[in-house]
């Protein structure tokens, strides 16, 4: 087995004020999975320590192939042995329970505070091993630690890499005390800790995450207008980017992590994309029309941006290079209603907010085919953002009166509804995959 | 919003003003609020001074009869999808000109709002889309640029909650805010 350490993210470094409201934490339930989703059994891991495990390392991992609709994970109480090794296998008996693969694991306490969690994987049918590793961390680094372990079965199984061990920012509205409370909150991709990173009386939106993951770039309208703030999420400190006069808006961090675009409108009101580099206070206007340009996204190459304009008359995307040296060109002309691009990991495909015969609904263009297919049947579905891997949209949507996250597999498949006990939720925004 | 209908706003408005100049007194209210004296409402730019003992409705320096009340309205409507002033809001808005125009040491914060469909930022664009409309007819009017601040919420500060018409339209909105 191989052995590696784990630093990702950086645990037990964050200065983040726990979500303390019960109401803010999200619960992922499927609401459409495949079919011919693959059945797996996934037996509790044993533990080699003093007390209890620190975590139910099988159900974290159980859970996560269950909420990306793909997987049928085997109900513990069908399970008719709990092999603890690849000796206690009898493939027989999992060959006649129908499932395709078995997961089994141990967690092992090393020293003080310090864990291994130790997880194979064989295919049930030719009795063999798929994948062997082994994984260390703080105890409170185990449940993140159990998230890795998915995403390296759902990579081994599906060879699509997981997106369980990243992140979701997401803004939530709470009235309490007849107002609204603004919260940016960001939690592990399945719902659980849920951290407040900014809490305003004003509204907060259009969160976007750094590349590295480790910083977010949001709009505050704290002192009643608007500014564009960079917050570092291991210490909480914040910069002040753009509070200029007028709008100060839909900031997109470039994939060298070096330069924001963001929309700019000056005391008249003119909307216009432009490029800042915070570190060093460059700025450069990329586009001159008096249309309205907002929602920059950059390509992964970085050298070009997609943007949302309604210089045709409605809102339609738009290509420009990054150098400004030649104009835009349109990208989207199906439907009346194209906005708010966000680029798949691959590049290939835009999610945009579809007017669909009166709807506003979720739908990718493809943009070698110059395709638009609608992935959603709501009535107000707004602001997709892909999973790091490519598979899912995350995006928010209203549901009896209330703002509501919900998630399409690019596919269309899968569905996932993602309820907040408490107020509204909206814009979400998917972490890119965590660097080491 | 075209640039001749904002031409025509103005015009309208200067013709309503040459009209009521001459016009009619405003009603002598004897309950009338008055505040700080009474003020002959038929200046145009100031502070004359009514006849002692005669009741008057206060008209403030630069305003006319009824624009006190026409002030009153500080919310102007959108329908959807467009930032173009509906015709029924010209004296209103040309009512808060007048009042600010007279009063440079005044300021007005315009805040635009959109409803909630589509996309959020926008629907920021939207929302300042319409605050700026409403900043255009005022500055056309005689208002000074430095006078109005403008902020656009999109649909982020909705008046109603709801997810039909009559909500929506009630979010499509700016609203003037005095701030001295």
């Amino acid at each position: 087995m191989l052995k590696i350490g784990f630093s990702r993210w950086g645990f037990g470094c964050f200065l983040l004020l726990a979500a303390h409201s019960a109401g803010a934490q999200l619960r992922i339930e499927i609401s459409q999975g495949v079919s011919e989703a693959v059945p797996v059994a996934v037996v509790p891991f044993g533990y080699d320590g003093k007390g209890e495990a620190p975590i139910d390392a099988a159900g974290v991992i159980a859970a996560d192939l269950q909420r990306s609709g793909r997987f049928a994970p085997m109900a513990r109480t069908d399970m008719i042995s709990r092999p603890g090794s690849a000796q206690e296998i009898n493939f027989a008996d999992w060959r006649l329970l129908k499932t395709d693969y078995l997961v089994i694991g141990r967690i092992v306490e090393e020293g003080p505070d310090r864990y291994a969690l130790r997880f194979q994987v064989f295919d049930v049918f030719r009795g063999t091993q798929l994948l062997g590793y082994q994984l260390s961390g703080s105890a409170a680094a185990m449940r993140a630690i159990a998230h890795r372990a998915a995403d390296m079965i759902f990579e081994k199984l599906t060879g699509v890499p997981g997106a369980f061990s990243t992140r979701i920012a997401y803004v939530s509205v709470v009235r309490e005390n007849g107002q609204e409370v603004y919260r940016l909150i960001v939690a592990d991709a399945d719902g659980a800790n849920p951290a407040v990173i900014s809490e305003s009386s004003q509204p907060l939106m259009s969160p976007a995450w750094s590349p590295d993951g480790r910083r977010i770039a949001y709009v505050s309208f704290e002192g009643k207008r608007s500014g564009v703030y960079v917050q570092e999420l291991a210490t909480g400190s914040r910069q002040v980017v753009s509070r200029s006069p007028g709008i100060n808006g839909a900031p997109s961090f470039s994939p060298d992590g070096r330069w924001l675009a963001l929309t700019l409108s000056g005391e008249d009101g003119n909307l216009d994309i432009y490029v800042l580099n915070p570190a060093t206070g460059e700025k450069r206007r990329l586009t001159e029309n008096s249309a309205i340009d907002t929602e920059a996204v950059w390509t992964p190459d970085g050298r070009e941006i997609y943007f949302t304009s309604d210089r045709s008359g409605g809102p339609q995307i738009y290509r420009l290079p990054v150098s400004g040296r030649s104009s835009p060109q349109r990208v989207t002309f199906e439907g009346r209603y194209n906005a708010r691009p966000r680029l798949a990991p691959d590049g290939g495909t835009l999610a945009v907010v579809h007017n669909d015969r009166g709807n506003y609904r979720i739908a990718v263009v493809d943009l070698e085919r110059k395709t638009t297919q609608v992935l959603t049947d709501g009535q107000q579905d707004e602001s997709p953002s892909f999973a790091p891997n490519g598979s899912m949209i995350i995006y928010a949507t209203r549901r009896g009166g209330r703002g509501v996250l919900a998630a399409v597999s690019t596919d269309g498949r899968v569905k996932q509804s993602i309820a907040s006990a408490a107020g509204d939720v909206r814009e979400p925004v998917w972490s890119p995959y965590p660097k080491d | 919003m075209s640039r001749t209908f904002l031409i025509a706003l103005a015009a309208s408005v200067l013709i309503l003003g040459g009209c009521s100049k001459g016009g009619t007194k405003p009603d002598a209210d004897a309950a009338s609020t008055t505040t700080g004296g009474e003020t002959d409402y038929s200046s145009q730019t100031g502070l004359g001074t009514g006849a002692a003992g005669e009741g008057g409705a206060y008209v403030e320096p630069g305003m006319q009869p009824g624009d006190a009340e026409l002030i009153t309205e500080t919310v102007i409507y959108f329908d959807f999808d467009t930032a173009n002033i509906r015709p029924d809001y010209s004296e209103v808005l040309a009512a808060h000109a007048r009042r600010l125009a007279a009063n440079p040491g005044m300021s007005v914060r315009l805040e635009g709002h959109a409803d909630e469909r589509g996309s959020r930022e926008y629907n920021i664009g939207l929302g300042e889309r319409r605050a700026q409309a409403v900043r255009q007819a005022l500055m056309l009017q005689g208002v000074n640029s430095v006078q109005i601040t403008t902020v656009s919420y999109g649909e982020e500060r909705p008046a109603s909650t709801g997810s039909d018409e009559e909500a929506w339209a009630l979010n499509r909105r700016v609203e003037i805010i005095y701030s001295e």
